[in-house]
């Protein structure tokens, strides 16, 4: 890139694939392409199976109890609409509050903006306190029955701060609150337990996870799936459509209308074959190692900022960070010369921006693929940043 | 010079971190808003117009060094110009930013001739992601001129 070796730095936006992701997805419309769930034929059973197969290999990544409880989507925006229309929309009414974090992705903000604009339910949040940790002073205080839904980011994309599942899990429990986690950042990155972790809902996006763009999930526990009305209709997800009524399929078919993804699902049951085949736990530790050595390596370029917890075993691999007056786009424009690419601008967060009071940061983003000598890369694109900017370097 | 250095010239720097004509414009003036929603950079425009001459401009906003950079430079362009003249200078910079079709306006043998200052953002055609940034504020003077003759 521009002369040198990709150092690519921006998984937290998408991630590289690897040859057997592209391989399934090649495969499936090579030798088995055909639509699910109808044709009475051998090669639309095949593709079924294949869809399906993808399904249950998502529900073992994140130890559910059984396929029926993942549902396709095409990522976790669409996942967090999902619940926001067909569980917040129906069940929610004026005077109740949605609590979340002021550091949030726009996926998980706008979605309750529009279901208060139809209810009048009312946004509470969290905000982060002085070591970028969600502040949980004001929690106890918060807590009444008025709360039905606390939905919050498992971790941060701009400041890589994790969601404190446990205590926001039990603070829900105690109220009758539903837990829904935003896991687009998490799931990719650690372990996930959706049994240990015993939220109501967990989402997240196949191509931030080595798979395909376009395919992503929404887990529910299976009496939420049971309640939960459908935010589309059409074909797929009716068991008998009638003039004025129509009675949806079983879940989690009622809330996959239309064509799935198939390809892109079969795709995403191959990169969750990857992730286990290398071992979570293997990725988690090795973006620790690379995440610690980043902020080691920051902490020595002069007037740099870094947003985000310090301690690199708990937080994630997506380091946000400011220069000196150097604009974030000017760095990133320094650095993509450098052949990195890094993320610059508010990173869908900008509630959380406008908390930390600035207006962009560059980002660079980590994943099992990255080495120690792409950080030196990076830390010399950053030198090479203050020299053009008429800094000392 | 590298690429990146021709990028962000001194004379870029300078505006960018001392940015002319900024502030807003007290009494009456039209007022223009520009937005690259893609990247958040901001970019306002304060005009005062007296008999189709504009003899007063105030500016704000926030972004890139491109970006506000551009906008510095432009209020010292539009300046004492006629409505027609400004408006013929932002033709010009879109040209030679190949943002607007036609010949690029400025002549090889005297740099600074044609545009001034303005001239050192060329260095920017050479990254077409940044393009975006140098023309927001010319975007905004465009709505603001239009402002001023509905």
């Amino acid at each position: 890139m521009n002369g040198h070796p990709l150092a690519y730095l921006d998984s937290a936006a998408t991630t590289q694939k690897p040859i057997q992701v592209l391989d399934a997805v090649d495969d499936f419309y090579r030798t088995k392409n055909s639509n699910v769930h109808r044709g009475a034929y051998a090669l639309s059973a095949e593709a079924t199976d294949a869809y399906e197969g993808a399904r249950a290999k998502v529900a073992s990544f994140i130890n559910a109890g059984g396929p029926d409880e993942v549902v396709f989507s095409r990522g976790a925006t669409t996942s967090l609409n999902h619940i926001a229309y067909g569980w917040g929309l129906n069940r929610l009414s004026e005077g109740d509050r949605v609590v979340l974090t002021i550091m949030e992705h726009h996926a998980n903000v706008v979605p309750w903006q529009l279901v208060a604009r139809h209810t009048g339910i009312e946004l509470v949040y969290l905000t982060l306190d002085d070591h970028y940790e969600v502040d949980l002073s004001g929690l106890a205080d918060l807590l009444d029955e008025r709360v039905k839904v606390i939905a919050f980011s498992g971790m941060s994309n701009v400041t890589g701060t994790l969601g404190p599942a446990r205590t926001l899990v039990e603070a829900a429990r105690s109220v009758g609150a539903l837990v829904v986690v935003d896991g687009a950042q998490l799931v990719p990155h650690a372990p996930m337990d959706v049994q240990d972790l015993d939220a109501d809902f967990l989402v997240f996006s196949g191509h931030k996870m080595l798979g395909p763009t376009g395919i992503g999930a929404m887990w529910g526990k299976p009496e939420r799936l049971e309640e939960m009305e459908p935010a589309e209709g059409g074909g797929e997800m009716i068991a008998d459509v009638g003039l004025y009524e129509s009675r949806w399929a079983p879940v989690p078919h009622k809330f996959e209308a239309g064509t799935p993804p198939i390809a892109q699902a079969v795709g995403l049951g191959a990169a969750v074959d990857y992730l286990q085949k290398v071992g979570m736990e293997a990725v988690r530790d090795h973006e620790h190692e690379i995440t610690g050595y980043a902020l080691k390596r920051l902490a020595d370029v002069p007037d740099l900022t870094v947003y985000g917890p310090t301690d690199p075993t708990h937080r994630g691999g997506a380091v946000s960070f400011s220069l000196a007056d150097i604009h974030a786009h000017d760095i990133a424009t320094v650095l993509d010369e450098h052949g990195i690419a890094v993320r610059a601008g508010h990173h869908c967060a900008k509630p959380l921006l406008r908390h930390l009071h600035v207006p962009a940061t560059a980002r660079a983003s980590f994943y099992l693929y990255n080495t120690l000598d792409e950080v030196d890369r990076l830390i010399d694109g950053l030198l090479d940043a203050r020299r053009v900017f008429g800094l000392d370097a | 010079m590298s690429a990146l250095d021709e990028l962000y010239r001194q004379v870029i720097l300078d505006h960018y971190r001392s940015p002319r004509h900024r502030g807003a414009l007290k009494g009456p003036h039209i007022h223009a808003e520009g937005l690259n929603p893609s990247c958040g950079d901001e970019f306002s425009i304060d005009l005062l117009i007296d008999d189709g001459v504009i003899v007063d401009v105030a500016t704000q906003g926030q972004g890139c060094s491109i970006s506000q950079a551009s906008g510095s430079m432009m209020t010292e362009a539009i300046i004492g110009r006629t409505l027609e003249e400004a408006r013929a200078l932002a033709d010009t910079f879109k040209r030679m930013m190949g943002i607007e079709e036609g010949e690029n306006p400025l002549d090889p043998e005297k740099p600074g001739a044609v545009l001034g200052d303005l001239e050192a953002l060329q260095g920017v055609k050479k990254f077409p992601v940044r393009i975006k940034c140098a023309d927001l504020p010319w975007t905004t003077l465009s709505d603001a001129l239009d402002r001023s003759e509905s």
